[in-house]
């Protein structure tokens, strides 16, 4: 026989609310919309023609376009053009990092095999970790997380103590994509440069957001993508300090310092740069404005769960992320009847095969299984308006109420 | 949504009779990586691409469900233990039963929905009643009647009056990929069909002894009692002949002493069938009707008593492999499709006292 189905409502929509329905775009955090003027620039670079790895007129025309960007990266970042490698985005810049760093560090020193990541990282950096260690040989530390999902200075301090001499890297992001915790970067950079270990970080979800200077955060490493600050999806940088040590991923034409060969996206990079630089721009005065609605947003769900649990850091938080645990609810439950009523968020944890996992970050946060898997994020950006925290309210109290049914079927078990 | 052609056009047809349609795929592996891959299945990754594929197409919501824990608890477990006990579970209506119109719908429900459409091969109509398919070989109806009556009040199968030839045109005519599919025939939790082999990693090797009907005599050995099915002929390996050289079947499993009895295929006939936890749909408890004695099985006329603990058939001609832990599923024929009057889980299937003593 053959498994099935399709779940059907005879006729209305989930809820009972109306047919037409308020599109409410809370998931920022995964992808943002592209900012006209970058949109306007991609279009603009892709009718050139030219490599710019060629020595004629269009090559050279094209190569012009891609330094320019680089320098306004460059400026926005405060790093030198020649510290930006552009790449594929984040996770490649992720990978980039920790792998390359680690293998031309071990290549110097066979005892430097050790990798330190935080027990939050996206993805990208904890599953190149963990290949690192299986397929390598290489030896890992995570860095333990306290409940707002804050690495301590001194729990690096501690670590460094424990290995000096065996580490190859230490990654830890700038903010969380999950809880939008903002790591004390600065410092535990500080700590990593004086035990002479390269430090990466990614801030993708860090840049434009919250002032991100790579001089002066003293990085020797830092992930930047597109797609969350408003460029194409395909594209970002790894910043990587001159004298810090990197095997390639990727071999073949030599571009990008000889670190990341590949015919560079002219009119990805051209966006790309266009899209930082006005985010970056901006960002005092988004942030600002962000953080307000996110206020706005954080108070009435409060108020209509009232037994709503908020997850992260109050203070030290990116200005446009909310995350909160409904207790009694499957995350997957809510998002399903959030989506049906237009409303457009996430439940902040990794999928495999489209199931959600309970998140890796929550748990290293001590929250529970149930507290994992109850929880939804809601990220702003920049076209976000009170429109869109009327439209999540009108919707999830009703939500809450039916996943909370929905979910009780689940408790016995 | 499998990912298979049956469920993609159930769920097309929903939508195009007005409902708002929402496709579900349930991940049923704990790990996704350890069911059966390949395009035979319905829950490997593949399937759940093709099943999002196919809502794209058809324009519907889609997510994927968990319900591992629940398939493992209800299903996987209940396979291995009725196997353990010597008896033939049905794993695909133990998971209608448990999965599909039970923890499924009542989630389904508690979101809002009003039912769970599926793509089996049944029909049931505005009457309530549960029929065969228009489409014999592919009919489903016999791991349905499992349902009981509020369950049914929830399903709906769109497909019962269309053969499946006309279910694959349909979905090659609507743009959908899964058309020439291939049906998936075997467990889906057993990634490479080896049932045996399955059992065996489960509850280990218990070797035991196979030992002839009529004489008592010790046959041969086998790894593990569970490894046989009322009926089996092949795999027995038996080193000594019969008398009369006819094959031999597997007439009965005893787990207590961990032995295979086997005998001449007329000792496998039976004419009387008993039968625990029924679901009955008619009105009256004693009918005479057709009762179908596992899947895809011979149908048999039979006399037939319910109670409210159990069932008993009396067959008007005898039926052979007969297995305790399969169901016995009563039709009434009808000229609009043979309808389902009820079912019940075989205990046991004997020969009358009166039979035996003119064998």
């Amino acid at each position: 026989m053959v498994l099935i189905f399709a779940v059907g409502r005879l006729g209305g929509a989930p809820g009972g609310g109306p047919k037409l329905k308020v599109m409410a775009y809370l998931d920022h955090a995964a992808t943002t919309p592209m900012l006209p003027a970058a949109l306007d620039a991609y279009v603009a670079a892709a009718r050139e023609v030219g490599n710019p790895s060629s020595l004629h007129a269009a090559g050279r025309g094209a190569r012009r376009l891609v330094e320019e960007s680089r320098e306004r990266i460059a400026a926005a970042l405060s790093a030198r053009p020649s510290e930006v490698i552009f790449t594929g985005g984040g996770t490649e810049s992720d990978n980039l990092a920790v792998k390359g760093i680690f293998w031309a560090r071990r290549a110097a020193q066979p005892a430097r095999a050790r990798v330190v990541a935080s027990a939050v990282e996206h993805h990208a950096v904890l599953d190149a970790v963990d290949w690192l260690g299986r397929q390598e040989g290489a030896a890992v530390a995570s860095l333990p997380v306290d409940g707002a999902g804050r690495v301590a200075p001194e729990t690096l301090a501690e670590m460094i103590d424990e290995y000096r001499d065996e580490l190859a890297v230490i990654s830890v992001q700038w903010a969380n994509n999950e809880v939008g915790t903002v790591q004390p970067i600065a410092e535990l950079a500080r700590i990593a440069a004086e035990a002479g270990v390269p430090f990466h970080t990614d801030a993708v979800q860090a840049v434009g957001q919250i002032p991100v200077d790579f001089a002066a955060s003293g990085v020797a490493a830092l992930t930047v993508t597109g797609h969350k600050v408003g460029g194409p999806v395909g594209v970002g940088a790894l910043l990587l300090g001159r004298e810090v040590p990197c095997t390639p991923l990727l071999h073949g034409g030599g571009q990008e310092r000889d670190v990341r060969s590949g015919t560079l996206d002219t009119p990805g990079v051209v966006a790309f740069a266009t899209a930082v630089e006005a985010a970056v721009k901006t960002r005092e005065e988004y942030a600002t404005r962000l953080a307000a609605l996110r206020d706005e947003l954080v108070e009435r769900v409060r108020a209509a769960v009232p037994d709503a649990i908020f997850n992260g850091s109050v203070a030290d938080r990116l200005p446009g992320n909310a995350h909160f645990s409904f207790p009694g609810c499957e995350g997957d439950a809510l998002l399903l009847l959030l989506d049906a009523q237009g409303v457009y968020c996430s439940t902040g944890s990794a999928c495999s095969a489209g199931v959600a996992q309970p998140s890796h970050v929550l748990l290293a946060m001590g929250a529970d299984d149930a507290r994992s898997r109850s929880s939804l994020r809601f990220t702003l950006g920049h076209d976000s308006t009170t429109a869109d925290v009327d439209a999540l309210l009108a919707a999830l109290p009703g939500a809450v109420e039916r996943a909370r049914r929905a979910g009780a079927w689940k408790t016995p078990r | 949504m499998s990912g298979g052609v049956d469920s993609a056009v159930a769920a097309a047809r929903a939508r195009d009779a007005g409902h708002d349609v929402t496709g579900v795929h349930l991940a049923l592996a704990r790990n996704p990586q350890t069911f059966r891959t390949g395009a035979r299945g319905c829950c490997t990754l593949e399937d759940s691409r093709d099943a999002r594929r196919a809502a794209d197409v058809i324009g519907i919501p889609f997510y994927v469900w968990d319900m591992a824990e629940e398939f493992h608890d209800s299903v996987v477990d209940d396979f291995v233990n009725e196997y353990a006990a010597g008896r033939t579970p049905n794993p695909c209506l133990r998971c209608n039963e448990k999965i599909k119109f039970a923890a499924v719908l009542d989630r389904a429900v508690a979101l809002g929905f009003d039912a769970v459409v599926t793509g089996h091969h049944a029909r049931l109509g505005a009457d309530g009643l549960l029929r065969r398919s228009v489409d014999l070989p592919k009919d489903q109806s016999y791991v349905l009647a499992v349902l009981t009556r509020s369950q049914l009040e929830r399903a709906v199968f769109p497909l019962g009056d269309s053969t499946k030839e006309q279910v694959r045109a349909e979905a090659a005519e609507r743009g959908l990929a899964v058309a020439d599919k291939p049906d998936s025939h075997d467990i889906c939790f057993i990634s490479d069909g080896d049932t045996r082999g399955f059992l065996e990693r489960r509850l280990g090797s218990a070797p035991g002894d196979i030992v002839d009907g009529r004489s008592g005599e010790k046959l041969g050995t086998h790894n593990g009692a569970y490894g046989f099915t009322i009926g089996q002929r092949k795999g027995l390996d038996l080193r000594v002949p019969a008398a009369d050289g006819r094959p031999r079947y597997v007439l009965s499993i005893t787990p207590v002493t961990n032995t295979v009895t086997v005998g001449p295929r007329e000792d496998l006939e039976v004419d009387v069938v008993t039968a625990e936890r029924p679901i009955w749909h008619e009105i009256s408890s004693d009918v005479s009707c057709e009762v179908q004695l596992r899947a895809h099985g011979e149908v048999v006329a039979a006399s037939v008593s319910v109670t409210e603990d159990g069932l008993t058939a009396r067959l008007e001609s005898p039926a052979r492999g007969v297995a305790a832990g399969q169901a016995i599923v009563a039709y009434r024929p009808d000229p609009g499709g043979d309808i389902v009057l009820g079912s019940a889980t075989i205990t046991a299937g004997t020969r009358a006292p009166a039979d035996v003593a003119n064998a």
